[in-house]
């Protein structure tokens, strides 16, 4: 093992893995580790469809009525449903040791983040936002709205995974962190629940979606750009 | 006050609580910081004779 | 000539001079405070739409623009100690977060007070308003990703790590009466050109602003010094400034 080199670390056959190898491996991993408990992969999902299922129940209200509800409730159960698997982006390998043997293997410990937090994305982002036409018949979402709900739910789960990557980091090494992660990273995802809904809520009124589209989108490119600087910063601090 | 007592006095008085806080917080956590290192020196002194 | 700066980074240099400040800090706040509320309160003229109630601006304003600059330099003070390695840094950052924390309440609530006559609602979930909140909201997370480490300078690291990530959130606050259309007032004061407020208003309020910083300032000052104790306990130093 070559740590600390420029670039490449030494593979297992001794030759050099460049960088987007070494990303797509770990995705790999990833989603391996995660398939193998399915269970677990499938939490989140269901999960949201509880939660937005619990607003209906509660307010008793028809499904003309809810609609100007939806899309605030859609993503506030995205929300929340992120911030459950979340824990687990960086704690079990922090916890075995495998995320220090990573940061050694002289990638780098940000490809790792990189990585990892596309992986979150891949397994519980990408599925809610697959997801969501389901949920947007339950709660009255007329299906014309569908395709600038499931866009704007794209960008801000994307966002939510780099925050909570952020969150994930700082918090990895605290027992019961979970509560911690989830009073960091809500304050800083007002903003995107914000504009979020307010975009699904204008393709439902019918009215332009440029601007919140565009404004979610600024968010994202900001926060991907950003937040992997953050959050290896955060996971460094509880490494060393 | 014109009319407006009842919210502007509340407001002058939670100022009024909220610099007092300030004062009595600090001032009991420097006294306590005081406390531990004073304690901290004793120990360290009685460890060493 | 430039020992002075350097010596910021000194713990017992700054413990001593913390110390030397808070008295004049607290002096200069009380009379600030002192004329910029009697004038505030007693000889201002009543604003010719909000009548009296305008004068919660005397408390409003300069809270809420203390809450801002509190988290800003807690923030900076962050960066300086997580860039540099200067310890320092951390200790001023926790000894603002719980000032800050306190002006973002006193700001909230007197908004709350002076919304209630004036728009009829305590609350509206406008763009300055909810990014105030969330100021506060971000404040508690610091304090308490800070308390949560056992190992106290990991904790330090990790909090001063937030509140940078958090700092995106002052601007949006400040330009939030700018880039949206929002029910709260825009810029009067903190603004270039003549600030559009008469003078007999004005200077009881500037009085204020200069009264909570002062204010800020001694409290930081007593903060600061239990901040450096609990991080520097083993060092001689202490030994002297203890026995003083």
């Amino acid at each position: 093992m070559s740590a600390g080199t420029q670039g490449g670390g030494a593979g297992s056959r001794g030759r050099p893995v460049g960088v987007w190898e070494a990303c797509a491996l770990i995705v790999r991993r990833e989603l391996c580790l995660s398939f193998r408990r399915p269970d677990q992969l499938l939490q989140p999902l269901v999960f949201f469809l509880i939660v937005t299922t619990l607003f209906p129940l509660g307010l008793s209200l028809q499904l003309s009525l809810l609609r100007d509800m939806a899309p605030g409730v859609l993503w506030v159960a995205a929300l929340l449903s992120s911030l459950l698997s979340l824990d687990s982006l960086f704690k079990s390998d922090a916890d075995d040791g495998t995320l220090e043997q990573l940061a050694l293997s002289g990638q780098g410990l940000m490809v790792i983040v990189v990585a990892k937090t596309l992986a979150h994305w891949l397994v519980t982002g990408a599925a809610l936002v697959l997801v969501s036409p389901l949920v947007g018949m339950a709660l009255g979402i007329p299906t014309g709205a569908f395709a600038i709900m499931m866009v704007s739910l794209g960008l801000g789960t994307v966002t939510l995974s780099w925050l909570g990557a952020i969150g994930a980091g700082l918090t990895v090494g605290l027992k019961r962190g979970n509560v911690l992660l989830s009073l960091i990273v809500l304050p800083l995802a007002m903003p995107l629940l914000i504009f979020g809904a307010g975009a699904t809520d204008r393709a439902i009124s019918g009215a332009s979606v440029a601007g919140a589209l565009y404004f979610l989108a600024a968010l994202c490119v900001f926060t991907c750009t950003l937040a992997p600087f953050a959050a290896t910063v955060a996971l460094r601090i509880n490494l060393e | 006050m014109g009319g407006y007592a009842r919210y502007v006095w509340p407001c002058f008085g939670l100022a009024t609580v909220i610099f007092a806080w300030n004062l009595w917080s600090a001032r009991r956590y420097l006294a306590a910081a005081r406390l531990r290192a004073a304690r901290a020196l004793i120990m360290a002194a009685g460890g060493e004779s | 000539m430039w020992t002075w700066f350097y010596k910021l980074a000194s713990p017992p240099h700054v413990y001593g001079v913390a110390a030397a400040f808070t008295p004049w800090f607290l002096g200069l706040a009380a009379i600030a405070l002192g004329y910029g509320v009697v004038d505030g309160l007693a000889f201002a003229p009543a604003d010719y739409q909000q009548g009296d109630a305008f004068r919660i601006i005397y408390v409003h304003v300069p809270s809420a623009w203390m809450s801002e600059f509190v988290y800003t330099t807690m923030a900076i003070a962050g960066a300086i100690a997580l860039i540099w390695r200067i310890k320092l840094g951390h200790a001023v950052a926790a000894a603002c977060a719980p000032i800050g924390a306190s002006f973002t309440v006193l700001a909230l609530v007197t908004g709350s007070l002076w919304g209630r006559p004036m728009w009829g609602t305590y609350w509206a979930w406008d763009p300055r308003l909810t990014s105030e909140l969330i100021l506060l909201f971000l404040y508690v997370g610091v304090m308490s990703l800070r308390s949560a480490f056992e190992d106290a300078a990991r904790g330090d690291r990790a909090a001063a790590l937030l509140s940078i990530v958090g700092v995106v959130n002052v601007p949006i606050i400040h330009f939030s009466v700018v880039w949206w259309n929002s029910l709260h007032q825009g810029a009067t004061v903190a603004k270039f050109g003549k600030p559009s407020m008469d003078l007999s208003m004005l200077w009881p309020l500037l009085s204020m602003f200069l009264g909570f910083m002062l204010f800020f300032g001694a409290v930081l000052c007593m903060r600061l010094q239990a901040e450096v104790l609990n991080r520097e306990r083993q060092a001689k130093w202490v030994r002297e400034a203890m026995h003083s």
